[in-house]
């Protein structure tokens, strides 16, 4: 076979020359949910692990998982959870070739963001 | 001698050169997680601010600790073949390589982490 000749492919998605629009928002949301979950996964083992350790370790880790700054990367976590799971059905519905036109697409669209939303409330309320 | 012609290895497997295995792991492990990712948030949100034997007491039930094991492994090789496909979008050459090692150790090293300390509470 010939020598594969260095081809410079173009990266993607051109963020520069793409006009927003709802569909695009919510599929680079479902991406930086999904790669942000990386955070409070971090934290939720970091406690994990001071539980199985000790009480002094784990004063401290719950100290910080339940500061402000555990409420927020968790609250945060949470809605992205949330988030990439609709997301994440959603691809799957797209995937078996489903709800491509845009008026579906978009409704769909919308479904993430409400119902992340909405569970993300119902999740709070549910474990008080 | 490759027993297997140029045109017979290459059937199947696109550019990827790994045909749809990245994309078929992605789709499995996301309906797997979309089955146990609900109720594990009800489990750790339960116990997240409780005092320590309340937490110790919950993940050394079965359920809660083989179910936590789970999400934490196959989450983890799902971050972290999404997180490789995020880097291969926007990053090039030495750096793409850095930066998906990366990903992948620190994927290996938080589901070591987990499962070490469910062992440790469970066992």
């Amino acid at each position: 076979m010939a020598e594969a000749k260095r081809v410079t492919r173009p990266l993607s998605p051109h963020l520069q020359i793409y006009r927003p629009q709802l569909t695009s928002i919510t599929s680079i949301l479902s991406r930086l949910t999904g790669n942000g979950l990386i955070v409070g996964t971090m934290l939720a083992v970091w406690w994990l692990l001071a539980a199985a350790t000790s009480p002094e370790y784990f004063a401290v880790a719950n100290a910080v998982a339940t500061s402000w700054f555990g409420d927020l990367v968790f609250t945060g976590s949470l809605w992205a959870v949330w988030y990439h799971y609709l997301a994440g059905l959603r691809h799957l519905y797209f995937d078996a070739g489903k709800g491509l036109d845009i008026p579906t697409a978009e409704k769909l669209g919308w479904a993430c963001i409400i119902g992340s939303v909405v569970l993300t409330i119902l999740t709070i309320i549910l474990v008080q | 001698m490759r027993y297997l012609t140029d045109r017979k290895r290459a059937m199947g497997k696109g550019s990827a050169h790994s045909g749809t295995e990245h994309h078929w792991y992605m789709t499995v492990s996301a309906v797997g997680l979309a089955f146990m990712v609900p109720t594990w948030i009800y489990i750790f949100g339960s116990a997240l601010g409780g005092p320590q034997e309340e937490v110790l007491a919950t993940f050394a039930r079965p359920f809660p600790a083989i179910l936590t094991a789970l999400v934490i492994f196959i989450g983890m090789r799902h971050f972290a073949k999404g997180a490789t496909m995020m880097i291969e979008d926007y990053a090039k050459g030495s750096a793409r390589r850095a930066l998906v090692i990366l990903t992948i150790s620190l994927s290996y090293a938080i589901t070591a982490t987990g499962l070490f300390a469910l062992a440790r509470i469970a066992l």
